[in-house]
């Protein structure tokens, strides 16, 4: 009962994305992908979703042969990064889309779907904004329709790619609060691509920091902080180290200045 | 004290002077009215020149109802064709990378570029009675050359670069997120292109759909070579303006020619309805 990725590799014509990716992860756990851009992350976490195909390797989910079961089937709900909303349909019907596609025999009723839609929108705090469109929408709360969306389908798993990355310091430090009450709330097995230590290390039950295709070290947080495997894990988490101390000094405003 | 130094009276940076502002006006103006306007009026001048009775005269004819009805045929066959061809182009050139595909998005712009007759030609080449199938297609009696299916083939030649050129940066500006999500949601193939693609794409598919048409019904030079001109049979609307015209019934030609020009302005001014009536949904699909 339990992911379990073993020397996943992927090419992109010249450029190897993965060079053998291996880690097992428990059922229910919340784990980080960190690693700077072009580390392969991504692409690990499209290769779980089914957007991607590895060249080698497998992996095992809950007990089946994962990379053989088609994307629209894996119910793998994804959020991507700039969201991808529907931009053509109101909030409430993108969050119903995964429902309304299904075929009849599954499908439920139209009253039942509507009734899911509401406790969803509960649920992300965007009661009443049902019939908005995605572009009258804040970055923040796009994120959140984003997340109803993929969590309408009941998801065996939860991949989220860079699901913060556009938002503001102070949108972003929210809503990670409560993504982790969410993940708390509702175990669903949950991979999770950043670039941003301390979202990594504050978030995660493991963190697996990547480096130019490969796992440099997978760990809880505080082993990763505790004892970095390689210098650049080291590096990357001293990194952090340093900006959290800059956080801490009282005069500076709350959203240090980052480059990304 | 001394006095408050008088700022420069602020200008935006590409203003010009009034007389410039006046004097391109004045040109795109006049440009439009004698080269675009004038020919046009000229033509519905000329059709009422004796009276409406006559004009409407022409459409008693036998041929001239024979024309009509043809080239909306003609057109009702290649816009869907191209509509569906267009869809596909623009869908491969947006959505995937495969070797080739800028030799692909050339190869849709060829129609603009190659000159109509010279597509009608190659189809007489082809499928003509001396052309490369020209026997085998005789054998079975098949008629492609002088008849409607080589009309058809001609329009489509013709007007296949307008829907996919509408559709291309559009597709290409949307990318391939939503369709994934879909996908990730559970979405079939079919679903995913009936319930993502196509709505955001509708727009854009109905400015090339009226394009395409606009230029189905009034094609010329490719669908003169293998028309034939056989009167009440293969001659479409602009083939029988020329005929009358070649007969010297003026009033005739003109009056088809009117029927075609209005069908370019009705087609023009639903365009220009759907834009003022759906502005808000347009740019929400546009913009994100």
């Amino acid at each position: 009962m339990s992911l379990v990725v073993e020397s996943v590799a992927k090419r992109f014509s010249r450029f190897p994305a993965l060079k053998g990716v291996s880690f097992t992860a428990p059922q229910g756990a919340f784990v980080a992908l960190l690693g700077p851009s072009g580390s392969g992350k991504t692409t690990l976490l499209r290769i779980l979703g089914g957007l991607e195909f590895a060249d080698l390797g497998q992996v095992t989910f809950d007990g089946v042969d994962w990379l053989s079961v088609p994307a629209r089937e894996r119910r793998a709900g994804f959020v991507f990064q700039q969201y991808a909303l529907f931009r053509h349909m109101n909030v409430a019907k993108n969050i119903a889309f995964g429902l309304n596609v299904r075929p009849r025999r599954t499908r439920p009723s139209r009253a039942e779907i509507a009734r899911r839609v509401e406790e969803l929108l509960h649920l992300v705090q965007l009661e009443g904004l049902g019939k908005r469109y995605p572009n009258e929408l804040s970055g923040g709360q796009r994120q959140r329709v984003a997340l109803a969306r993929a969590l309408a389908i009941e998801p065996r798993m939860l991949l989220l790619d860079e699901p913060f990355g556009a938002l503001d310091a102070k949108v972003r430090k929210d809503l990670r609060v409560w993504l982790r009450a969410l993940h708390n709330r509702t175990g669903i097995t949950t991979i999770f691509v950043t670039h941003d230590q301390d979202e990594a290390l504050e978030l995660a039950d493991f963190v697996a920091v990547m480096n130019a295709g490969r796992i440099e070290q997978i760990g809880t947080p505080g082993d990763i902080r505790a004892t970095p495997a390689s210098p650049f894990v080291a590096d990357f988490i001293e990194r952090s180290a340093a900006n959290a101390k800059v956080v801490a000094l009282p005069s500076r405003p709350a959203a240090p200045l980052r480059l990304h | 004290m001394a006095a408050p130094i008088p700022a420069r009276r602020p200008r935006s940076p590409i203003e010009d002077g009034a007389f410039t502002r006046a004097a391109f006006i004045l040109i795109a103006i006049g440009f439009i009215a004698l080269f675009l306007l004038l020919p046009l009026i000229t033509v519905f001048a000329q059709a009422l020149s004796h009276g409406v009775g006559e004009a409407l005269a022409a459409f008693d004819d036998p041929d001239a109802r024979s024309a009509i009805r043809l080239t909306f045929l003609v057109a009702a066959i290649a816009v869907p064709l191209n509509v569906v061809f267009g869809i596909a182009a623009a869908w491969s050139v947006a959505k995937f990378d495969f070797p080739g595909k800028s030799f692909l998005v050339t190869l849709i712009d060829l129609p603009f570029s190659v000159s109509p007759v010279i597509a009608g030609l190659v189809y007489v080449l082809i499928f003509g009675l001396q052309g490369w199938l020209g026997p085998l297609l005789r054998d079975h009696n098949i008629k492609i050359i002088f008849a409607l299916p080589g009309l058809v083939l001609a329009t489509v030649f013709v007007t296949f670069p307008f829907v996919a050129r509408e559709l291309i940066p559009l597709m290409t500006d949307q990318g391939r997120d939503e369709e994934e999500a879909a996908v990730s949601l559970g979405a079939s193939g079919w679903s995913t292109f009936r319930r993502v693609t196509l709505p955001n794409i509708k727009w854009g598919l109905l400015y090339g759909v009226l394009l395409c048409n606009a230029r189905a019904m009034g094609e010329f030079g490719a669908v003169s070579v293998v028309s034939g001109h056989i009167r009440g049979l293969t001659n479409t609307m602009p083939l029988h303006v020329e005929v009358l015209y070649n007969d010297y019934q003026y009033v005739g030609a003109f009056a088809i020619a009117s029927l075609l020009a209005l069908l370019a302005l009705v087609t023009l001014v639903v365009k220009s309805f759907l834009e003022w009536r759906y502005a808000g949904e347009i740019a929400a699909v546009h913009r994100h």
